[in-house]
């Protein structure tokens, strides 16, 4: 599931993927949460494809998707899923191993 | 069979407002106790706990869906992953990857590790539903499998959500009009571990794997099914290299119909003793005796007699192994090997402890159904060991399947010594239609083998104790002596009728003695006659001679008077 071809991202890259359902209201409330924290965490190194399962079914499959929405970490490796609609901003620089702004620790 | 269920489902529809309409899950047996098969675009709970065979059994709905009912169907599978999953079923003797690559199944691994999953919000599981969908609609699946649904839990923590999902789920499926298979572990105190029995509620089977005495069974129940009859009781299936197998003891009616034809014993001599000279085709015959009696040449004389007919034998080995058996026949000129080879004759070998009693009644349901046998041999009946109403119920079960297909069914049974009967005897015996007892006489220090005819319904019969022999042409008869102290065999019957032709022989000289003594006694007699006469003669010659010299002396003494009265002078 890992193995794409992503040589081509430099070192400390985020390469994301976002799996939501249509336009619910869920889904938006995603994506926006997802925004914030990409351009204030990883500003320049990061790179999110948002994927409509309604579009793409298979893409579920792929990435085993069975909750949405979920962000999947792809890389760097480990990886990850953060599932909901990532409101808990704690959690998901978390997930992504990414300490959060304002405080010195990890957690 | 399955085509006959939705015949009639569909005049009875027609009748009715709607009846519920059933899949045939193509398992021999379940879809008998299910009347049909599992409710139709409904949702079905299948559980157990863990190495019951749900997966199998799930995977075998979807096979035999997708091969024999043109049903396409989806396994997503929680737990296994496709290619184990294939490897699993190949050993059933499935090709997986030949219908997926027809486009008849779909497999689709749900890969849930928890150590990867962080959660953040508010989710639901759209993800899964797009999933499953997907999956459906790519090869029009009528038949849906989710094993193990339940895994979800383990994945994911908010289970407040899992159950709103689950319970959207299980209704969305019955608006997609699939019928599903949803498996679950059995928990403690609840069919499922948690307890989604309660969203799956139309129809609920439960698989059991039960170890009892070291013998394992597999059993399965329907706990439930909305909206239709079903047997209520536990039923016993197997797994082996044919698939899945499960047995309907539900054929208990005694409505079957009885032949009048006679079936040959394959011992003439036992023939003669039968009133209709064999037994009744379709009859249960039990023929019990102690170790080395013959019970095994017998039921191989019947076998061998029918094979030669051109019939179909069914051999149910439990203390042999087939190649003794052809080998150890021979010795009594049977060739058995001759009918195997035909495909007349089948061996079933297998250690009675290998199964519960259940399972070797399944297995034996399924080798008869395969085979289509006429006569069938059980040999022995006693190597079963358990509970007696255990035994009870299984033979009578047997017993019950062979009569239903007219099939003449032979048991053998090894008597403990003495009287007593075994509790194998004791259970079946009033099952039987014939029984043979075989027995042992022991006496002047040999054994010999004696035969009767405990009973025989429905044809007068010899009540007579026989005595036979295994020849190396096969069983022969003997008249049993049989004399004021009771039966005699062997030698003792030898040495009585030796005995017999002495006395015979004693009084024929005894009467010729008599004759002679009699005829002496004439001579005698005779003789005493002609002596008396004799002196009765002699007698009468003195008698006469005596008056002869009277009458002389007479005649000389008148002379010499008258020459002395002339001397004298007197004469003048």
């Amino acid at each position: 599931m890992t193995d794409h071809n992503d040589s081509d991202l430099p070192e400390g890259q985020y390469k994301l993927r976002l799996f939501i359902t249509g336009s619910t209201p869920r889904s938006t409330r995603a994506i926006e949460n997802m925004r914030r924290i990409c351009a204030e965490n990883l500003e320049g190194r990061y790179d999110l494809e948002v994927v409509d399962v309604y579009q793409d079914p298979e893409a579920t499959k792929d990435l085993q998707i069975i909750a949405t929405p979920t962000l999947v970490k792809i890389l760097p490796e480990p990886l990850r899923r953060i599932i909901g609609d990532l409101s808990d901003r704690e959690r998901v620089l978390a997930g992504l191993d990414i300490a959060p702004l304002g405080k010195g620790d990890h957690e | 069979m399955a085509a006959k269920r939705k015949n009639t489902d569909a005049t009875a529809s027609a009748t009715r407002l709607e009846a519920l309409r059933k899949t045939p899950t193509g398992i021999k047996g379940l879809d008998a106790l299910t009347l049909g098969g599992l409710p139709t675009g409904r949702p079905t709970l299948l559980c157990g706990a863990a190495g019951c065979g749900k997966t199998l059994f799930a995977m075998t709905f979807l096979i035999n869906g997708s091969t024999e009912f043109g049903e396409p169907g989806v396994l997503m599978s929680f737990e296994e992953r496709a290619r184990d999953l294939e490897t699993n079923v190949a050993s059933l003797g499935y090709d997986v990857a030949d219908l997926v690559q027809r486009k008849q199944l779909v497999i689709d691994h749900v890969y849930i590790e928890r150590a990867e999953i962080e959660e953040s919000g508010e989710y639901d599981l759209e993800g899964l539903f797009v999933r499953l969908g997907h999956a459906i609609d790519s090869i029009g699946a009528k038949r849906v499998v989710l094993d193990t649904i339940e895994a979800l839990f383990s994945g994911l923590d908010d289970s407040a959500i899992l159950r709103a999902e689950l319970r959207r789920l299980f209704a969305w499926l019955k608006d997609k009009g699939v019928t599903a298979i949803i498996t679950g572990e059995r928990g403690d105190g609840q069919l499922t571990r948690y307890g989604i029995e309660e969203y799956v509620s139309d129809c609920v089977i439960l698989l059991d794997n039960r170890v009892e005495e070291q013998v394992t069974t597999r059993r399965l129940r329907v706990v439930k099914y909305r909206g239709s009859s079903h047997g209520t009781n536990e039923y016993p299936f197997l797994i082996d290299e044919h698939g899945i197998s499960v047995l309907p003891i539900t054929s208990a009616e005694l409505g079957h119909s009885v032949s009048q034809e006679a079936v040959p014993t394959g011992v003439s001599d036992l023939d003669d003793m039968l009133g209709i000279h064999g037994f009744f085709r379709g009859s249960s015959i039990l023929v019990s005796g102690l170790a080395g009696t013959g019970k095994s040449t017998f039921a191989s004389s019947f076998v061998n007699a029918a094979c030669g007919r051109g019939e179909r034998c069914l051999y149910f080995a439990f203390e042999e192994s087939p190649d003794q058996i052809v080998r150890n026949m021979t010795s009594v000129g049977m060739n058995l090997s001759q009918h195997v080879e035909r495909g007349l004759l089948e061996f079933q070998a297998a250690r009675p402890s290998l199964y519960g009693f259940e399972m070797h009644l399944a297995r034996m349901n399924r080798d008869i159904e395969e085979f289509a046998p006429q006569v069938i041999v059980v040999d022995p009946i006693s190597a079963f060991r358990g509970p007696s109403f255990e035994i009870h119920s299984t033979l009578v079960r047997l017993a019950d399947i062979c009569k239903s297909k007219g099939i003449t069914a032979l048991f053998t049974s090894l008597s403990t010594s003495g009287e007593q009967m075994t509790e194998s005897e004791r259970s079946v015996s009033s099952l039987m239609d014939t029984w043979i007892s075989l027995k042992d006489m022991e006496a002047n220090g040999e054994r010999n083998r004696v035969l009767y005819l405990l009973k025989s319904r429905g044809m007068n019969h010899s009540k007579q104790l026989r005595e036979y022999q295994l020849t190396n042409h096969g069983i022969h008869m003997v008249d049993a002596y049989v004399g004021p102290d009771g039966v005699l065999t062997g030698t003792a019957r030898i040495a009585q009728e030796a005995r017999e032709r002495e006395a015979s022989l004693s009084r024929k000289q005894a009467t010729e003695r008599r004759r002679r003594e009699v005829a002496r006694k004439r001579t005698a007699v005779e003789r005493q006659i002609a002596e008396l006469r004799a002196s009765l003669e002699t007698e009468e010659t003195e008698v006469e001679t005596l008056i002869e010299q009277e009458e002389t002396r007479e005649l000389s003494i008148g002379s010499e008077r008258s020459e002395m009265a002339s001397i004298r002078g007197l004469r003048s």
